[in-house]
């Protein structure tokens, strides 16, 4: 019996104070007909050193090499004590801070979260999360709509360089509540400003970088929503807030909402989650936030504490009329990320951003100094690039893998002549040598 | 204990109303604001925005709750307390007087039959309670 | 000792093992560049572990106290389980690495989708929602898809039970739909009579959870499902109370056509201070067609991703990548070491420590809302008689609890029941533990009646008194920037 601590005389007692002969009694409420007498297919129980005998040797298998593969999760240096704390079992099996008294180190490290979050983005406030960045996105778009309610429209701008599984987690969250996503044209890869036509949209999102890695005039797209009336919602990745001007300072005015994914602060790759989105507004707009928020009180005392704060926002209290339905967040990663980000400080921070860029410009030139191998596209990009090869990129990254190398993410499919065009990334965890021996594994390819 | 002042009219979802010729102020209840509790915001309409009664026009919260106010006749918003934005606590302080929360220019006095007077809604109120 | 990461800061300190090396690198153009630094703390690596070591000791958890807080099955989150998903092979594996490559991750969750279909009763299983709320999200969106591909476009509303968590009228509203309440009876159940007048022609579906937010289980289940599917409506399960009939009785047995579990709750996956959860969602072979992808599936290659060109009824997807796998890897690894038999003693104990307490405290005078029925793996008491009496409420008992030792019980939930507490011991407590906390209780009534001024203090002895939340919406303090 796994985990449960009856002894027999225990339950013996136990019976006896309930006036019951066996526990089976407790189940009399429920119809015999829809009782089963177990679960037939599921194999008998094992310890827990045969458990792990088997997902270590899965685990071993998925092991595949040198990671050169971005596209919206990064392979990053993980501090040692990241992870150590944030295993600690307080915060680990700890849940909702409901009762704050007993809960002032999750409220707390949220507080401080919230704060970096917020500065890092050049925004007021920040939430305690959701659930990843493209959900985060699709939480933007139903708060802007929210802010926007008197709008005739509920029509909203994306950029064609967007994510494309962003685009479509948006789709199919947004487009039940009478939403409509418009694609903006692309043009060299990124969203061309002059006579950008933005009408009746409520919001208009510009991802920087955007999934192609290249930068967006994200000062005149915010401008020209801003003219027409439109929010400005920024998708950014926080590890290049340390260098990229932050979507507070767009334009003349600053974007409205600012949304990302947080993996790269300090959380592993991990298949692709558990990861967490984040969510950054102006504070005149803090309650069409959805998502948990911490804040800064007192005791009786006059001692400083921190609650759940802007409660009557979620749906325990406002039901149908909730922001949103979210009820979690991701509490264990964004404590992972607010101790990766108070062991990096902003030097440290920006030194990783800085290197994840000269680290992929270094690929991008070493590749494209072979025959067949060029540019996409003659834009500034931060620390991924669309390269064409003269080959199938799918067959490519096989005969790669084969010789443990990731090479990048082929884009058949997700990009005009994909088939042989791939987008790479090498981040501050790619040494010379790694770079060198992608370069020797390609040429023998 | 809760009062209910005699020369307002009442609505069933706790507002009540006062008519100075075509004008129509509302605000929420001594009652209402006691069963909240603390009200830690008020979010009001736009000056402009037209009303059908029965409307949600405005929301009251409190840490425990959040509750719609509606329009308890039909009217154009012409006004609203801005100083609930900075103190919200006015609608406990002073739910009759200075914790108002909007005026409606209205057209005609006949939706007041769907109101009650301060009797009934008191002994409305006693009945929800109970 | 609210002293933040920030008052810690000291301008050029740094935790210098952590930086890359820094070197020059190309230049961009200066209206791509920040121009002020962000407000990131500028401590020592010391300073930093101290910090966050300090903060976690300030936190009631499952691993430091009894956690009784109902719905939300805080059972002991295995290590070993934890152990197994934070190996290097999973931890590093890009998401979009190909399925040749990625055979043992696909594996688990393979099998855990197999698992999850025979412990639901389901057809399919999709395993991408990341949370409770994301599974009836989900659920809600393929009722709506399937009504609509029959032609079915009136039907716009779900219905809900009015104890129902706060979540399923959310969700309603977030997939377009409108929440109807139904009545729940004196025993709990939901009113059978109410039922039959709100459904109709406008009726999508029902959602509910079996056992009830009222803790107890919901008898007529047949007959609701007759109702319901007679109209021509489709029924959603919440399985947020699976742990009370894990491997007793199934979903898919009670006719529900879709539902999602929590795994961090019946499969004691972690919660992290709020999540990370993970919400599969399994459906009947009339709904699996409209399930979410990525689904993973198995053929004579080997186990490979099933996606949106292969579902076409699919509603399509709700993450950037797969869900949150790291939380799948460790509900699969729960449940091999449960293994069958561990499955069906989850529920048998659950309830049997539920029912053991409801006794004692119901013993100990304390009033049951629903004194005929059995608790299942949770129940209610209510407070009210107490506040009415010493006017110490259920929210000073739950603060008083936190100086007895133990985490409060979820408060004020459902809101039906007056002065509500809402008790889920769990299978893997002790007797031990549930005496004591039966006799906390107890103490505490005595308390209420001889110094009730004291114990709506309460704490006192924890490292802050208890918070004023009026202030803190009212004087809104969200972040340590300056303004």
């Amino acid at each position: 019996m796994p985990f449960i601590p009856h002894t027999e005389q225990d339950v013996a007692e136990m019976l006896a104070a309930l006036g019951i002969a066996s526990a089976e009694e407790l189940f009399d409420e429920i119809p015999r007909s829809l009782q089963c007498d177990g679960l037939d297919g599921i194999a008998d129980g094992i310890s827990e050193m045969s458990m792990l005998n088997l997902m270590r040797a899965r685990a071993k298998n998925d092991e595949t090499g040198t990671c050169f593969l971005g596209a919206g999760c990064y392979d990053h240096h993980i501090p040692a004590a990241v992870w150590d704390i944030a295993s600690r079992g307080e915060f680990l099996t700890a849940y909702t801070p409901y009762q704050a008294e007993a809960s002032q180190g999750t409220l707390q490290l949220v507080y401080e979260f919230q704060t970096m979050l917020a500065s890092l983005a050049g925004m007021d406030v920040a939430n305690a999360s959701v659930y990843d960045g493209a959900s985060a996105l699709a939480e933007a778009i139903l708060m802007a709509v929210r802010i926007q309610r008197r709008a005739k429209s509920k029509r909203v701008l994306v950029p064609g360089a967007l994510h494309p599984t962003y685009l479509a987690t948006v789709k199919t969250i947004v487009s039940q509540q009478g939403i409509e996503v418009d694609l903006l044209p692309m043009q060299e890869g990124v969203v061309p400003t002059a006579n950008l036509n933005i009408d009746d949209a409520v919001a208009v999102v510009v991802q920087q970088p955007n999934f192609f890695g290249l930068l967006e005039d994200a000062d005149a797209i915010t401008d020209a929503a801003h003219t027409a009336g439109a929010l400005l919602i920024g998708v950014v990745n926080p590890m290049t807030l340390a260098m990229l001007k932050p979507p507070g300072a767009w334009g003349s005015k600053g974007a409205d909402i600012a949304c990302g994914d947080g993996q790269p602060l300090g959380i592993p790759m991990a298949s692709g989650g558990p990861s967490f989105g984040f969510l950054c507004s102006r504070l005149a707009n803090v309650r069409q936030l959805p998502g948990r928020i911490a804040g800064r009180t007192t005791d009786p005392n006059g001692n400083e504490g921190f609650v759940l704060t802007l409660q009557a926002r979620e749906q325990h209290i406002r039901r149908a009329k909730a922001t949103s339905n979210i009820c979690t967040n991701q509490g264990l990663l964004v404590t992972a990320a607010t101790i990766y980000l108070t062991l990096l400080g902003p030097h440290g921070l920006r030194a990783v951003a800085n290197t994840c860029h000269r680290n992929s410009h270094h690929l991008v030139d070493r590749l494209t100094s072979f025959e067949g191998v060029t540019k996409r596209f003659d834009q500034p990009f931060f620390h991924e690039c669309v390269l064409d090869f003269d080959r199938s990129t799918s067959t490519l990254q096989q005969t790669m893998l084969e010789q443990g190398i990731l090479a990048g993410y082929p884009l058949e499919g997700l990009i005009e002549n994909g088939e042989r065009a791939m987008l790479v990334c090498a981040t501050e965890t790619r040494t010379e040598a790694d770079i060198e021996r992608y370069c020797e594994v390609f040429a023998n390819g | 204990m809760a009062e209910f002042p005699p020369h307002l009219h009442y609505a069933k979802t706790h507002e009540w109303v006062r008519f100075e010729g075509d004008r129509a102020i509302v605000g929420i209840s001594d009652f209402a604001q006691e069963q909240l509790g603390d009200v830690v915001y008020v979010e009001l309409p736009e000056l402009g925005l037209q009303v059908e009664a029965g409307d949600e026009t405005a929301v009251v919260e409190s840490v425990k709750a959040a509750s719609d106010i509606y329009a308890p006749v039909a009217g154009e918003v012409v006004e609203c307390n801005e100083q609930l934005d900075a103190e919200p606590e006015i609608v406990n302080q002073d739910p009759y007087g200075n914790g108002w929360f909007f005026v409606l220019q209205i057209q005609t006095k006949e939706e007041s039959n769907d109101l009650l007077t301060a009797d009934a809604y008191a002994s409305m109120c006693e009945d929800e309670s109970a | 000792m609210a002293s933040t990461i920030f008052d810690k800061s000291r301008a050029t300190r740094r935790a210098k093992a952590q930086h890359p090396t820094l070197a020059s690198s190309p230049e961009l153009p200066s209206k791509f560049l920040r121009t002020e630094q962000p407000m990131l703390p500028e401590v020592s690596e010391l300073q930093a572990v101290r910090h966050f070591t300090n903060l976690a000791r300030r936190n009631f958890s499952i691993d430091t106290h009894f956690y009784p807080l109902g719905s939300c099955t805080m059972k002991y989150n295995p290590r070993g389980a934890h152990r197994a998903a934070m190996q290097e092979g999973f931890l590093q594996r890009h998401p979009l690495t190909p399925a040749s490559h990625s055979q043992g991750t696909l594996a688990c969750l393979y099998e855990l989708q197999e698992t999850l279909q025979t412990v639901t009763g389901t057809a399919q299983v999709c395993l991408t929602p990341m949370a409770g709320a994301q599974g009836e999200l989900t659920g809600a969106l393929m009722i709506k898809a399937y009504h609509a591909d029959h032609g079915d476009t009136e039907r716009n509303e779900i219905i809900v039970p009015t104890a129902a968590h706060g979540t399923n009228p959310a969700t309603a509203s977030m997939a377009g739909l409108v929440a109807k309440e139904v009545q729940v009876n004196a025993e709990g159940d939901v009113d059978l009579h109410s039922l039959e007048q709100v459904v109709g022609p406008k009726t999508a579906g029902v959602m509910l959870t079996n056992p009830s937010t009222c803790a107890v289980f919901e008898r007529k289940i047949e007959t609701i499902s007759d109702i319901v599917h007679g109209a021509g409506g489709l029924l959603y399960y919440d399985g947020a109370n699976l742990n009370a009939i894990l491997g007793r009785a199934r979903p898919g047995d009670m006719q529900f056509d879709v539902l999602h579990l929590n795994l961090h709750k019946t499969f004691a996956t972690p919660h992290g201070g709020g999540g990370p959860g993970a919400g599969p969602v399994g459906a009947n072979e009339l709904l699996a067609p409209y399930l979410p992808t990525p689904l993973v599936a198995k053929d004579e290659n080997g186990y490979r991703w099933v996606e949106q060109e292969e579902r076409p009824h699919s509603i399509g997807r709700l993450s950037a990548f797969m869900g949150n796998v790291g939380i799948l890897l460790r509900a699969y690894a729960y449940a091999l070491m449960l293994g069958r038999d561990g499955m069906r003693r989850v529920s048998e104990f659950a309830t049997l420590n539920a029912n053991y307490l409801m006794q004692r405290l119901a013993d100990a005078g304390f009033e049951l809302p629903y004194p005929n029925r059995r608790a299942t793996h949770e129940f209610t008491i209510s407070l009210r008689r107490e506040a009415h009496e010493t006017t110490v409420t259920a929210m000073d008992f739950a603060k008083r609890l936190l100086d007895y030792g133990f985490h409060a019980p979820t408060t004020y939930f459902p809101l039906l029941i007056p002065e509500c507490f809402l008790i889920e011991p769990t299978e893997t407590e002790t007797k031990e533990e549930l005496d004591a906390f039966a006799d906390a209780m107890i103490a505490i009534l005595k308390e209420s009646h001889d110094n009730p001024a004291y114990v709506k203090q309460a704490p006192h002895q924890q490292s802050i008194g208890r918070l004023d939340e009026v202030q803190a919406v009212r004087k809104l303090d969200v972040t340590a920037i300056p303004s």
